[in-house]
Protein backbone atom coordinates (compact mmCIF):
# COMPACT_ATOMS: atom_id res chain seq x y z
CA UNK A 1 0.00 0.00 0.00
CA UNK A 2 1.62 2.99 -1.21
CA UNK A 3 1.01 7.07 -1.31
CA UNK A 4 1.61 6.43 -5.05
CA UNK A 5 -0.78 5.05 -7.04
CA UNK A 6 0.27 2.07 -9.23
CA UNK A 7 0.74 3.12 -12.91
CA UNK A 8 -1.64 1.39 -14.85
CA UNK A 9 0.52 -1.25 -17.17
CA UNK A 10 -2.88 -1.62 -19.65
CA UNK A 11 -1.91 -1.61 -23.16
CA UNK A 12 -2.59 2.51 -24.49
CA UNK A 13 -1.49 4.27 -21.47
CA UNK A 14 1.94 6.10 -21.11
CA UNK A 15 3.63 5.63 -18.34
CA UNK A 16 5.55 8.60 -16.69
CA UNK A 17 9.06 8.04 -15.43
CA UNK A 18 9.60 11.34 -13.45
CA UNK A 19 7.74 11.63 -10.22
CA UNK A 20 3.66 12.44 -10.29
CA UNK A 21 3.84 15.28 -7.24
CA UNK A 22 3.24 18.46 -9.34
CA UNK A 23 0.86 20.67 -9.75
CA UNK A 24 0.36 24.04 -12.01
CA UNK A 25 -1.15 27.04 -10.19
CA UNK A 26 -0.06 31.24 -10.15
CA UNK A 27 3.03 33.04 -8.65
CA UNK A 28 0.05 35.50 -6.82
CA UNK A 29 -2.12 32.40 -5.39
CA UNK A 30 0.92 30.68 -4.06
CA UNK A 31 2.66 33.47 -3.11
CA UNK A 32 -0.15 35.16 -0.96
CA UNK A 33 -1.26 32.18 0.18
CA UNK A 34 1.93 31.68 2.07
CA UNK A 35 1.91 34.65 3.33
CA UNK A 36 -1.65 35.43 3.92
CA UNK A 37 -1.59 31.67 6.52
CA UNK A 38 1.60 32.30 7.98
CA UNK A 39 1.42 35.88 9.39
CA UNK A 40 3.95 36.58 12.48
CA UNK A 41 2.30 39.36 14.59
CA UNK A 42 4.49 42.28 16.25
CA UNK A 43 2.39 42.84 19.17
CA UNK A 44 2.17 46.51 21.14
CA UNK A 45 0.22 46.16 23.59
CA UNK A 46 -0.07 49.56 25.62
CA UNK A 47 -3.63 49.15 27.29
CA UNK A 48 -6.61 47.10 27.84
CA UNK A 49 -6.48 46.21 24.06
CA UNK A 50 -3.71 44.12 24.61
CA UNK A 51 -5.62 42.09 26.98
CA UNK A 52 -7.92 41.34 24.31
CA UNK A 53 -5.02 41.06 22.24
CA UNK A 54 -3.69 38.17 24.94
CA UNK A 55 -7.07 36.30 25.24
CA UNK A 56 -7.15 36.31 20.87
CA UNK A 57 -4.13 34.30 21.69
CA UNK A 58 -4.92 32.08 24.17
CA UNK A 59 -6.69 28.54 23.71
CA UNK A 60 -10.36 29.82 23.22
CA UNK A 61 -10.08 32.47 20.46
CA UNK A 62 -7.12 30.90 19.39
CA UNK A 63 -5.37 32.58 16.56
CA UNK A 64 -2.76 29.74 16.01
CA UNK A 65 -5.81 28.77 13.52
CA UNK A 66 -4.99 31.45 11.48
CA UNK A 67 -1.39 30.87 11.08
CA UNK A 68 -0.33 33.65 13.79
CA UNK A 69 0.30 31.58 16.56
CA UNK A 70 3.86 32.52 16.47
CA UNK A 71 3.96 36.22 18.37
CA UNK A 72 7.67 37.88 17.16
CA UNK A 73 9.04 39.66 20.19
CA UNK A 74 11.53 41.07 17.75
CA UNK A 75 10.61 43.37 14.64
CA UNK A 76 13.05 42.06 12.74
CA UNK A 77 10.98 38.56 11.92
CA UNK A 78 7.80 39.87 12.30
CA UNK A 79 5.21 40.88 9.08
CA UNK A 80 1.64 42.57 11.20
CA UNK A 81 1.83 45.17 13.71
CA UNK A 82 -0.75 44.82 15.79
CA UNK A 83 -0.66 48.19 17.56
CA UNK A 84 -3.20 46.73 20.62
CA UNK A 85 -4.15 50.00 22.81
CA UNK A 86 -3.55 53.72 22.97
CA UNK A 87 -0.39 55.77 21.36
CA UNK A 88 1.20 58.46 23.30
CA UNK A 89 3.29 61.23 21.64
CA UNK A 90 6.13 59.49 23.92
CA UNK A 91 5.74 56.25 22.23
CA UNK A 92 5.42 57.62 18.46
CA UNK A 93 9.65 57.32 17.73
CA UNK A 94 8.92 53.88 19.26
CA UNK A 95 6.43 52.65 16.87
CA UNK A 96 7.96 54.17 14.29
CA UNK A 97 10.80 52.93 15.04
CA UNK A 98 9.78 49.29 15.23
CA UNK A 99 7.94 49.48 12.11
CA UNK A 100 11.11 51.16 10.18
CA UNK A 101 12.43 47.80 11.52
CA UNK A 102 10.43 45.09 10.18
CA UNK A 103 11.23 43.83 6.89
CA UNK A 104 8.85 43.59 4.06
CA UNK A 105 6.00 41.99 3.65
CA UNK A 106 5.09 43.97 6.54
CA UNK A 107 0.90 45.18 7.31
CA UNK A 108 -0.04 46.54 10.41
CA UNK A 109 -3.59 46.70 12.31
CA UNK A 110 -4.84 49.45 14.33
CA UNK A 111 -6.88 47.72 17.10
CA UNK A 112 -9.03 49.84 18.80
CA UNK A 113 -10.53 53.04 19.04
CA UNK A 114 -7.42 54.88 20.82
CA UNK A 115 -4.59 53.15 18.31
CA UNK A 116 -7.19 54.49 15.34
CA UNK A 117 -8.51 57.86 16.04
CA UNK A 118 -7.11 58.63 19.83
CA UNK A 119 -10.20 57.34 21.27
CA UNK A 120 -11.40 59.07 24.47
CA UNK A 121 -7.79 60.95 25.06
CA UNK A 122 -8.76 63.75 22.70
CA UNK A 123 -5.76 65.27 25.04
CA UNK A 124 -2.46 67.04 24.85
CA UNK A 125 -0.60 63.22 25.23
CA UNK A 126 -1.75 61.14 22.94
CA UNK A 127 -1.69 60.05 19.07
CA UNK A 128 -5.10 61.08 17.34
CA UNK A 129 -4.70 57.50 15.29
CA UNK A 130 -1.41 55.67 14.58
CA UNK A 131 -2.48 56.36 10.89
CA UNK A 132 -0.23 59.74 11.17
CA UNK A 133 2.87 57.60 12.57
CA UNK A 134 2.71 54.60 10.37
CA UNK A 135 0.74 53.43 7.77
CA UNK A 136 -2.19 51.39 9.08
CA UNK A 137 -4.00 48.15 6.71
CA UNK A 138 -6.98 47.15 8.96
CA UNK A 139 -8.40 49.33 11.94
CA UNK A 140 -10.74 47.20 14.16
CA UNK A 141 -13.12 49.35 16.13
CA UNK A 142 -14.17 48.60 19.57
CA UNK A 143 -12.96 49.65 23.55
CA UNK A 144 -11.84 47.11 23.35
CA UNK A 145 -12.42 44.82 20.67
CA UNK A 146 -13.58 41.52 21.58
CA UNK A 147 -11.51 39.05 19.96
CA UNK A 148 -13.51 37.76 17.66
CA UNK A 149 -13.21 41.52 16.44
CA UNK A 150 -9.58 41.49 16.15
CA UNK A 151 -10.45 37.62 14.26
CA UNK A 152 -12.33 39.21 11.88
CA UNK A 153 -9.68 42.16 11.33
CA UNK A 154 -7.49 39.11 10.82
CA UNK A 155 -9.63 37.47 8.49
CA UNK A 156 -10.31 40.86 6.63
CA UNK A 157 -6.06 41.43 6.43
CA UNK A 158 -5.88 37.96 4.92
CA UNK A 159 -8.24 38.99 2.20
CA UNK A 160 -6.48 42.01 1.47
CA UNK A 161 -3.13 40.11 1.13
CA UNK A 162 -4.84 37.36 -0.93
CA UNK A 163 -5.21 40.49 -3.28
CA UNK A 164 -2.17 41.50 -3.63
CA UNK A 165 0.27 40.74 -6.63
CA UNK A 166 3.88 40.88 -7.66
CA UNK A 167 3.02 42.48 -10.69
CA UNK A 168 2.88 45.87 -8.38
CA UNK A 169 5.74 46.33 -6.77
CA UNK A 170 4.77 49.82 -5.44
CA UNK A 171 3.09 48.25 -2.78
CA UNK A 172 6.33 47.08 -1.09
CA UNK A 173 7.60 50.56 -1.73
CA UNK A 174 8.96 51.10 2.10
CA UNK A 175 7.34 53.83 3.52
CA UNK A 176 9.92 56.34 4.90
CA UNK A 177 9.59 60.13 6.73
CA UNK A 178 9.76 62.74 4.62
CA UNK A 179 12.44 65.66 5.11
CA UNK A 180 10.31 67.27 7.72
CA UNK A 181 10.15 63.93 10.19
CA UNK A 182 6.13 63.09 8.97
CA UNK A 183 4.41 60.50 7.12
CA UNK A 184 1.75 63.40 5.97
CA UNK A 185 1.61 66.63 5.17
CA UNK A 186 0.77 68.75 7.88
CA UNK A 187 -2.79 69.60 7.00
CA UNK A 188 -3.63 66.29 6.32
CA UNK A 189 -2.33 65.15 10.19
CA UNK A 190 -4.58 68.11 11.71
CA UNK A 191 -7.15 67.01 9.40
CA UNK A 192 -6.99 63.01 10.52
CA UNK A 193 -6.80 64.43 14.33
CA UNK A 194 -10.00 66.96 14.40
CA UNK A 195 -12.49 66.27 16.98
CA UNK A 196 -15.31 64.53 16.40
CA UNK A 197 -18.15 62.68 18.21
CA UNK A 198 -18.41 63.58 21.93
CA UNK A 199 -15.33 65.48 21.78
CA UNK A 200 -16.86 68.33 19.78
CA UNK A 201 -18.09 69.31 23.13
CA UNK A 202 -15.35 69.44 24.95
CA UNK A 203 -14.10 72.92 25.32
CA UNK A 204 -10.45 74.29 24.84
CA UNK A 205 -9.79 76.26 27.55
CA UNK A 206 -7.54 78.33 25.96
CA UNK B 1 -8.66 64.89 64.86
CA UNK B 2 -4.82 63.89 64.53
CA UNK B 3 -2.84 64.70 67.88
CA UNK B 4 -0.04 65.77 66.37
CA UNK B 5 -2.13 68.87 64.33
CA UNK B 6 -2.26 70.12 68.25
CA UNK B 7 1.68 69.35 69.08
CA UNK B 8 2.49 71.04 65.94
CA UNK B 9 0.41 74.13 67.11
CA UNK B 10 2.13 74.14 70.63
CA UNK B 11 5.30 73.95 68.98
CA UNK B 12 5.23 76.70 65.68
CA UNK B 13 2.47 78.82 66.45
CA UNK B 14 1.44 81.06 63.78
CA UNK B 15 3.21 78.95 60.98
CA UNK B 16 0.58 76.69 61.25
CA UNK B 17 -2.42 78.42 59.53
CA UNK B 18 -5.23 76.75 60.25
CA UNK B 19 -6.55 72.66 60.84
CA UNK B 20 -9.25 71.21 59.36
CA UNK B 21 -10.49 67.87 58.73
CA UNK B 22 -12.04 66.40 55.84
CA UNK B 23 -13.22 62.47 55.31
CA UNK B 24 -11.65 61.57 58.49
CA UNK B 25 -8.19 62.97 57.68
CA UNK B 26 -6.39 65.92 59.09
CA UNK B 27 -5.04 68.57 56.86
CA UNK B 28 -2.74 71.14 57.88
CA UNK B 29 -2.10 74.78 56.63
CA UNK B 30 0.95 75.67 57.30
CA UNK B 31 3.56 78.72 56.32
CA UNK B 32 5.10 78.08 52.68
CA UNK B 33 8.59 79.83 54.15
CA UNK B 34 8.62 77.33 57.23
CA UNK B 35 7.75 73.89 55.22
CA UNK B 36 11.16 72.36 55.52
CA UNK B 37 11.45 73.04 58.76
CA UNK B 38 8.23 71.55 60.17
CA UNK B 39 7.93 68.60 57.95
CA UNK B 40 11.85 67.48 59.47
CA UNK B 41 9.78 68.11 63.04
CA UNK B 42 7.44 65.77 61.90
CA UNK B 43 10.39 63.94 60.64
CA UNK B 44 12.53 63.47 63.14
CA UNK B 45 10.35 63.69 66.25
CA UNK B 46 10.07 60.68 68.02
CA UNK B 47 6.62 61.54 69.29
CA UNK B 48 5.18 62.06 65.46
CA UNK B 49 7.65 59.72 63.39
CA UNK B 50 6.17 60.42 59.88
CA UNK B 51 8.68 58.43 58.22
CA UNK B 52 7.10 57.75 55.11
CA UNK B 53 6.44 60.22 52.25
CA UNK B 54 3.58 58.79 50.46
CA UNK B 55 2.66 61.71 48.00
CA UNK B 56 3.50 64.57 47.02
CA UNK B 57 1.65 66.82 44.47
CA UNK B 58 -0.09 70.17 44.12
CA UNK B 59 -3.95 71.42 43.59
CA UNK B 60 -5.20 74.43 41.42
CA UNK B 61 -8.31 75.24 41.86
CA UNK B 62 -10.57 76.46 39.51
CA UNK B 63 -11.38 80.19 41.07
CA UNK B 64 -8.47 82.60 39.26
CA UNK B 65 -7.89 83.90 42.64
CA UNK B 66 -7.40 80.89 44.97
CA UNK B 67 -3.42 80.40 45.35
CA UNK B 68 -1.96 76.61 44.36
CA UNK B 69 -1.44 74.28 47.16
CA UNK B 70 1.77 71.63 47.43
CA UNK B 71 0.74 69.04 49.30
CA UNK B 72 2.54 66.64 51.46
CA UNK B 73 0.68 63.11 51.92
CA UNK B 74 2.59 61.83 55.41
CA UNK B 75 2.47 58.47 57.46
CA UNK B 76 3.67 56.94 60.83
CA UNK B 77 4.26 53.29 60.46
CA UNK B 78 4.78 53.32 64.48
CA UNK B 79 1.03 54.46 64.55
CA UNK B 80 -0.98 53.99 61.82
CA UNK B 81 -1.17 57.39 61.51
CA UNK B 82 -1.21 59.56 58.37
CA UNK B 83 -1.06 63.32 58.30
CA UNK B 84 -1.58 65.80 55.12
CA UNK B 85 0.19 69.13 55.27
CA UNK B 86 -0.32 71.83 52.62
CA UNK B 87 1.51 75.10 51.64
CA UNK B 88 -0.32 77.73 49.60
CA UNK B 89 1.62 79.32 47.03
CA UNK B 90 0.48 82.56 45.56
CA UNK B 91 0.03 83.35 41.91
CA UNK B 92 1.65 86.64 41.71
CA UNK B 93 4.72 85.27 42.77
CA UNK B 94 7.40 82.49 41.61
CA UNK B 95 6.38 79.43 42.51
CA UNK B 96 8.55 78.20 44.62
CA UNK B 97 9.20 75.75 47.38
CA UNK B 98 11.89 73.74 49.52
CA UNK B 99 12.64 70.11 47.92
CA UNK B 100 11.80 67.72 50.27
CA UNK B 101 14.74 65.47 49.04
CA UNK B 102 17.40 65.97 51.99
CA UNK B 103 14.44 64.79 53.98
CA UNK B 104 12.92 61.78 52.10
CA UNK B 105 14.83 60.15 48.88
CA UNK B 106 11.85 59.28 47.61
CA UNK B 107 10.32 62.83 47.02
CA UNK B 108 12.85 63.14 43.95
CA UNK B 109 10.78 61.47 41.35
CA UNK B 110 7.29 63.10 42.90
CA UNK B 111 9.05 66.50 43.21
CA UNK B 112 9.75 66.06 39.76
CA UNK B 113 6.33 64.94 38.58
CA UNK B 114 5.05 68.04 40.52
CA UNK B 115 7.51 70.24 38.71
CA UNK B 116 6.02 68.32 35.24
CA UNK B 117 2.58 68.79 35.54
CA UNK B 118 2.40 72.08 37.25
CA UNK B 119 5.65 74.30 36.93
CA UNK B 120 6.51 74.34 40.80
CA UNK B 121 10.26 74.63 41.58
CA UNK B 122 11.69 72.55 44.00
CA UNK B 123 14.41 74.55 45.60
CA UNK B 124 17.59 72.33 46.54
CA UNK B 125 16.43 69.45 44.43
CA UNK B 126 18.94 67.39 42.25
CA UNK B 127 17.91 66.51 39.15
CA UNK B 128 14.56 69.06 38.53
CA UNK B 129 13.79 67.61 34.91
CA UNK B 130 10.62 66.45 33.64
CA UNK B 131 9.65 62.86 34.25
CA UNK B 132 6.00 62.33 32.18
CA UNK B 133 6.20 64.54 29.38
CA UNK B 134 9.71 64.38 27.32
CA UNK B 135 12.26 67.07 28.26
CA UNK B 136 12.49 69.61 25.33
CA UNK B 137 8.11 69.93 26.07
CA UNK B 138 7.59 73.13 25.26
CA UNK B 139 3.84 73.79 25.50
CA UNK B 140 3.93 74.05 29.78
CA UNK B 141 2.45 72.13 32.41
CA UNK B 142 -0.31 70.24 31.70
CA UNK B 143 -2.42 70.12 34.50
CA UNK B 144 -2.51 73.98 35.03
CA UNK B 145 -6.10 75.65 34.86
CA UNK B 146 -4.82 77.83 31.72
CA UNK B 147 -3.69 75.03 29.78
CA UNK B 148 -5.89 73.89 26.99
CA UNK B 149 -6.49 70.54 27.33
CA UNK B 150 -5.64 69.60 23.21
CA UNK B 151 -2.23 71.40 24.30
CA UNK B 152 -0.63 74.66 22.39
CA UNK B 153 0.87 73.53 19.34
CA UNK B 154 -0.90 72.00 15.93
CA UNK B 155 -1.36 68.42 16.02
CA UNK B 156 0.16 68.18 13.03
CA UNK B 157 3.40 70.24 14.82
CA UNK B 158 2.89 67.39 18.71
CA UNK B 159 3.59 64.65 15.52
CA UNK B 160 6.08 66.21 14.07
CA UNK B 161 8.19 67.16 17.71
CA UNK B 162 7.30 63.71 18.93
CA UNK B 163 8.35 61.48 15.36
CA UNK B 164 11.56 64.03 15.65
CA UNK B 165 12.47 62.76 19.36
CA UNK B 166 15.20 60.38 19.94
CA UNK B 167 13.20 57.40 21.80
CA UNK B 168 16.56 56.25 23.13
CA UNK B 169 17.57 59.50 25.00
CA UNK B 170 14.40 59.87 27.68
CA UNK B 171 16.80 58.65 29.96
CA UNK B 172 20.03 59.97 32.13
CA UNK B 173 23.02 57.28 32.69
CA UNK B 174 21.92 57.23 36.05
CA UNK B 175 18.55 55.78 35.47
CA UNK B 176 19.68 53.33 33.07
CA UNK B 177 22.52 52.28 35.43
CA UNK B 178 24.89 51.76 32.88
CA UNK B 179 26.88 54.70 33.86
CA UNK B 180 30.29 52.86 34.74
CA UNK B 181 30.24 50.83 31.36
CA UNK B 182 29.66 54.11 29.34
CA UNK B 183 33.03 53.50 27.60
CA UNK B 184 32.08 50.09 26.59
CA UNK B 185 29.19 51.33 24.51
CA UNK B 186 28.92 51.95 20.64
CA UNK B 187 29.91 54.83 20.00
CA UNK B 188 27.22 56.28 18.22
CA UNK B 189 25.04 55.24 21.29
CA UNK B 190 27.16 57.04 23.47
CA UNK B 191 27.05 59.95 21.79
CA UNK B 192 22.92 59.91 21.61
CA UNK B 193 23.04 59.22 25.61
CA UNK B 194 26.04 62.31 26.59
CA UNK B 195 23.27 64.71 24.10
CA UNK B 196 20.28 63.50 25.92
CA UNK B 197 16.79 64.65 25.62
CA UNK B 198 18.37 68.36 26.74
CA UNK B 199 18.45 69.50 22.88
CA UNK B 200 16.60 71.30 20.91
CA UNK B 201 14.63 69.51 18.73
CA UNK B 202 15.58 71.22 14.65
CA UNK B 203 12.89 73.64 13.11
CA UNK B 204 11.87 72.01 10.32
CA UNK B 205 13.12 72.31 6.79
CA UNK B 206 11.30 74.89 4.37
CA UNK B 207 9.92 76.31 7.20
CA UNK B 208 6.64 73.82 7.23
Amino acid sequence: MGVIATPDRSPGSVVSQVSPNWLTTRVDFLVNWARSNSMWPMPFGTACCAIEFMAAAASRYDIARFGMERMSFSPRQADVLICAGRLPFKLAPVIRRIYDQMPQPKWVISMGACASTGGIFDNYAMVQGIDTVVPVDVYVPGCPPRPEGLLYGILLLQKKIRGETLADPSIRIEQTLDEHGLRLSPERIDELSEPFGNSLHQTRSA
Amino acid sequence: MNPSADALERHFGSAIRRVTESCGDTIVYVELGRLREILAWLKDTPDQAYIYLVDVTAVEYREPERPLEVVYELFAFSRKVGLRVKAELPKDQPLEVDSMVPLWAGANWLEREVYDMFGITFRGHPDLRRILMWETYAEGYPLRKDFPLRGRFSRSEQVRQALNANPEAHYSLEELGIAESYQELPADMRGRLARGERGQIAEPKGGA
